[in-house]
């Protein structure tokens, strides 16, 4: 009744295969597009940003990424950890180096050099797949990180071993460093992450994308149909590594301001980010946003009702955040197996026939 | 989905926040995780000082205090919620006990004219005031403690170590890297051999560490650890038979429940420390009095006397004074921020202002200084006595080599001030 499809006709080709072909769809996207462009800016504060937003969105970015790599492609990564550092440090390298150079260009140029650090970590998998490429992956991670504490090049020689974000603008808006306007960062970000999203749902929508699928599904099958695997496998592990690449590169840069790579991009992180895709669905855009909600909004949510309202004391709250999270995780997958995109999916089915299901 | 979860949190952030006189002092804990052992006793410890204050003195100036708690669990990325979520309420000075977090909320808080106050640990040259205005390392930093270390085994060897070999230990970190600098310098001047030997986090993993220790034999063994790294240390210590009083931990690596686990083979264990052990002291009394016997700890309640409460105490108490001096200064008792930072600035420690707290000989006495916010670095060293199960302070408080650490921390900050701009604090 609310949502239905009578007298929404496409006339034309590129109408049938748009992203939101039911009316009602495509204007809540435009209308959450509106919300996130036009009116949250004005709205934020430095708390809404720093806890909420910036984390969701940059989260979401890297969400999008691994889901191309292992949701669309098949192939099981675990060094998404290791991945984000090669984006934050190369961002940082490239903030130091060229400090008149805009934020833009780093933040893309940094997706650019994790891009090829993917493809190379992504060549074991033309010999090795499943598990044993998720192992190697993980030797990704380690290796990275290493690389990253070990070689003080990478920060700049500084006595600490940590990398700090200097004040860096873009059209004379700060973007990065203390002084920040809340709006700004969160409008960087949010580009970053609709940008993200629109050109890996295109990709996955074209013959790159059917291409990864048909690796994914079946490699053999897909080879004697003529998919050159090792074309398929290392542009999948290209793209994921850039998306991850970027969000490495605002994690640092915009949302953390100083990060040390052993405790920011160690190998929970590639964890959360798997269960992100995980939960939110694999194979799915929406998926990519749904799971990275619900890890980064959840534990804030679970804390604010523990903390603020109930009054309970700091520890218990933070126990019981990982037992209520993990309970659900548990839940959510045993209710659907397939994620959260799955749900959403299965209530527009129901939606489009309610109320008169037969 | 978001944006209803966003609603509920709005009206749950509004639920939150009662406008009331008060000052806020965010206690960004950590009561889970790997650091918890050391967390726990601190974060009690701050929290029952600020009890005892408001149910004896009726607070400060007048003026009741509020410790608003936070868990981190050690996460930065955690720890900056906090700091968003706490300094909406009038926070007056973090404290967050973690350098990670620390180096996070250096220019955060500057830029918000909030003060931190990383007492014995984050940026050691912090302690340069004309650069970072608004943090102080006060009474001493991680490189006055690489040199009391260093101090103290030249003590024990009759002041000559060349040729000695002296191995780090350190938890692969901005914490664990802090002294390496230092260490390096000393041994150009003292003339030993320095290996790094760098522990992961959380720092379960050590067996190859102490596997190279074994072989390589090092007269003297300092560390720089925390949490449960501290404990697995000592163990590892005590089954390669590593004589127990040649291994110094910095004032982080020296808490009872660090050695415990290893029983009477730590006996001997020697921890540099920021104040007196024990819990002899006439403020203990009235924490007796005011606040456990009437059910009023934080936390089990079990922690007193123990050293991370200890320096929870004392971390609270130099705030408070910094409170008292504030409303010296500027006559309102119901201060703001910036006006704490002030306070802070003029902050002067001495004998009677520790006797007057009920902490007598609890502390080194300090002066802090617009140029200099890292107080004088004193340092004691303790030792662990496993029969009596505590530990025993073998040499008072003890000046460092300010002359080796002085230009680093000048040559650091320098380099801090370029990279960021920032105008002098002090002309």
């Amino acid at each position: 009744m609310f949502y239905r499809e009578a007298g929404d006709f496409s006339t034309t080709y590129p109408q049938d295969s748009q992203t939101f072909p039911i009316k009602f769809d495509r204007w809540r996207y435009y209308a959450v597009l509106f919300v996130a462009i036009f009116v949250i800016p004005f709205m934020v504060n430095d708390y809404w940003v720093n806890s909420i937003f910036m984390p969701f969105l940059i989260y979401a970015i890297a969400a999008i990424g691994l889901n191309i790599l292992v949701g669309y492609c098949g192939q099981v990564s675990l060094g998404t950890g290791g991945f984000m550092a090669v984006g934050a440090y190369a961002c940082y390298k490239l903030m130091t180096s060229f400090p008149e150079v805009s934020m833009f260009i780093h933040v893309l140029l940094a997706g650019g050099i994790t891009a090829m650090v993917g493809v190379l970590f992504g060549l074991p998998s033309l010999r090795i797949k499943g598990f044993y490429l998720a192992v190697a992956t993980l030797a990704a991670q380690f290796f990275l990180v290493w690389l990253f504490n070990r070689v003080s090049w990478f920060y700049n020689y500084s006595a600490s071993g940590q990398i700090n974000a200097p004040e860096r603008d873009t059209f004379g808006i700060l973007i990065t460093g203390p002084n920040t306007e809340a709006w700004a960062t969160y409008l960087f970000c949010l580009i970053f992450t609709v940008l993200s999203a629109v050109v890996a749902r295109n990709l996955t929508r074209g013959s790159v994308g059917r291409q990864w699928m048909a690796i994914r599904d079946m490699d053999i099958a897909a080879e004697i149909i003529g998919v050159n695997p090792l074309k398929a496998k290392l542009t999948a592990f290209a793209v994921s590594s850039f998306f991850v690449g970027i969000s490495g590169a605002l994690f640092f840069a915009v949302y953390l301001g100083a990060v040390e790579v052993g405790e920011v991009f160690g190998i929970t992180k590639s964890f959360l980010v798997l269960f992100m895709i995980i939960i939110g669905g694999l194979g799915s855009i929406f998926g990519s946003f749904a799971g990275a909600a619900f890890l980064v909004l959840l534990p804030v949510l679970l804390k604010i009702i523990g903390v603020d309202w109930l009054g309970w004391p700091t520890d218990i709250v933070a126990h019981l955040n990982l037992v209520i999270v993990g309970g659900l995780i548990v839940v959510f997958l045993i209710a659907e197996p397939h994620g959260l995109a799955q749900l959403w999916r299965v209530a527009k089915e129901k939606l489009r026939l309610w109320p008169f299901p037969h | 989905m978001k944006y209803r979860l966003g609603t509920m949190a709005v009206a749950g952030l509004m639920a939150a926040s009662p406008v009331m006189a008060d000052l806020v002092f965010p206690s960004l804990s950590y009561r889970t995780g790997p650091y918890a052992a050391g967390g726990i006793p601190f974060a009690d410890g701050y929290a029952d000082y600020f009890t005892l204050l408001n149910e004896r003195d009726g607070g400060i100036g007048g003026v009741a205090a509020r410790v608003l708690e936070c868990e981190t669990g050690y996460n930065t990325e955690k720890g900056v919620e906090c700091y968003e979520s706490t300094k909406g309420e009038g926070a007056l000075v973090y404290q967050p006990l973690s350098t990670g977090i620390t180096y996070q909320l250096i220019p955060k808080a500057t830029a918000d004219d909030i003060p931190i106050h990383s007492m014995g640990y984050g940026r050691t040259s912090a302690a340069n005031g004309d650069v970072f205005s608004h943090v102080f390392n006060y009474p001493a930093n991680y490189w006055n403690g690489a040199s009391a270390a260093i101090n103290h085994i030249l003590e024990v060897n009759g002041g000559d170590i060349s040729g000695k070999k002296i191995a780090l230990v350190y938890h692969n970190s901005a914490y664990g890297k802090e002294p390496i600098r230092t260490l390096e310098k000393l041994s150009e001047k003292h003339g030993f051999e320095l290996s790094l030997l760098a522990v992961d986090h959380p720092g379960q993993e050590q067996k190859s560490q102490w596997l190279q220790i074994r072989r390589e034999k090092p007269d003297n063994v300092i560390m720089y650890g925390w949490g449960v790294m501290n404990q697995v240390a000592v163990q590892e210590a005590a089954n390669i038979r590593f004589p127990m009083e040649n291994f110094i931990g910095i004032w982080w690596s020296g808490a009872e429940i660090d050695v415990q686990p290893a029983g009477d083979k730590a006996n001997g264990f020697k921890a540099l420390a920021l104040t007196a052990v024990g819990s002899d002291f006439p403020l203990y009394d009235d924490l007796q009095k005011y606040v456990v016997e009437t059910g009023k700890t934080a936390g089990a309640g079990d922690q007193l006397g123990t050293v991370p409460y200890n320096r929870g105490i004392y971390a609270a108490m130099l705030a408070a004074e910094a409170v008292k001096k504030a409303q010296e200064i500027h006559g309102v008792a119901d201060i703001t921020s910036g006006q704490m930072r002030d306070g802070m600035e003029a902050l002067e420690i001495t004998e009677e202002v520790m006797a007057a707290a009920g902490l007598p000989g609890f502390g080194p006495s300090f002066s802090v200084s617009c140029e200099n916010h890292g107080g004088e670095g004193m340092v004691a060293v303790t030792q662990w006595d496993a029969g009596a199960g505590k530990f025993v302070k073998i040499s008072d408080f003890a000046p460092t080599d300010m002359s080796v650490i002085q230009p680093l921390i000048d040559e650091d900050s320098a380099a801090y001030k370029a990279e960021n701009n920032i105008d002098s604090n002090c002309n």
